[in-house]
């Protein structure tokens, strides 16, 4: 059966999104969604921002880092809709945290590309 | 299953409904709960950020009307609470991790204080390389 196959891969990028999400995400929402827009701190000039996000490196890392942690977070969620909140029906829980994972991605790769 | 070859009895298992706030009556289980509900603002982080990434790759007006939007109150409320629930994760990633997996070096099972306290090393670098690189 792929159910079988696709599981332990699943499994897999759920532990990567974690410890990604785990190390990365403190600081990043520290820095850019409080003290950065809200003045704690001066915000970064653009020209430096946009020579960050350009280089290709910060396209692999963020890509990996974003897709992964979407991951994480479709399949943690499925879970909790399942076990926590007891909402039984499997397989649209499955498809709607998976299918916004893919759709996430997908954007998250044109954005990137975008501003390279 | 019927040794007499006639149709099986219908068989009932007895399944009792397990209430929508079942994790409402212990502390343990509401942490537990919070900890999954974090999966939510996982994903809130990633949409933000990328939507931060696009005004980036906009021009400066963009990125300066980006700035104005993300310190409007109910995302500066949005994401304190997010930020409450990713550190959560952080802290109960951590924990879980030497339950998760054994690691042995030299055949010797590394104790859980290493690898939690390795783990927070790894945070303190991450997070001083990802604030040298955004504001040097």
């Amino acid at each position: 059966m792929t159910r079988r196959r696709v599981e332990p891969l699943v499994w897999l990028m759920f532990s990567a999104g974690g410890v990604l999400a785990a190390v990365f995400l403190p600081i990043l929402v520290f820095l850019f969604g409080l003290a950065f827009p809200l003045g704690w701190l001066d915000p970064p000039d653009y020209q430096h921002l946009r020579t960050v996000v350009g280089h290709p490196v910060t396209l692999v890392v963020l890509l990996g880092l974003f897709v992964l942690m979407l991951v994480h977070s479709a399949h943690r969620f499925r879970y909790t809709l399942y076990d926590g909140l007891q909402i039984k029906k499997k397989r649209t829980v499955a498809v709607l945290c998976y299918g916004t994972a893919i759709v996430g991605s997908t954007v998250t790769l044109v954005v990137l590309l975008a501003a390279a | 299953m019927t040794p007499s070859g006639g149709t099986p009895t219908d068989l009932r298992l007895y399944r009792p409904r397990i209430s929508t706030w079942w994790w409402t009556r212990k502390r343990s289980y509401f942490v537990f709960v919070m900890r999954e509900l974090s999966s939510i603002f996982v994903a809130w982080f990633v949409a933000y950020l990328v939507l931060f990434l696009y005004a980036v790759g906009q021009d400066a007006a963009a990125y300066r009307r980006f700035l104005d939007w993300a310190s409007s109150p109910w995302v500066t409320a949005l994401n304190v609470v997010g930020l409450a629930f990713v550190l959560l994760h952080t802290v109960t990633w951590f924990n879980l991790t030497p339950q998760a997996m054994a690691v042995r070096v030299m055949g010797q099972k590394v104790p859980a204080f290493h690898i939690v306290a390795g783990q927070y090393t790894g945070l303190v670098v991450v997070s001083a390389f990802v604030f040298w690189l955004v504001t040097r």
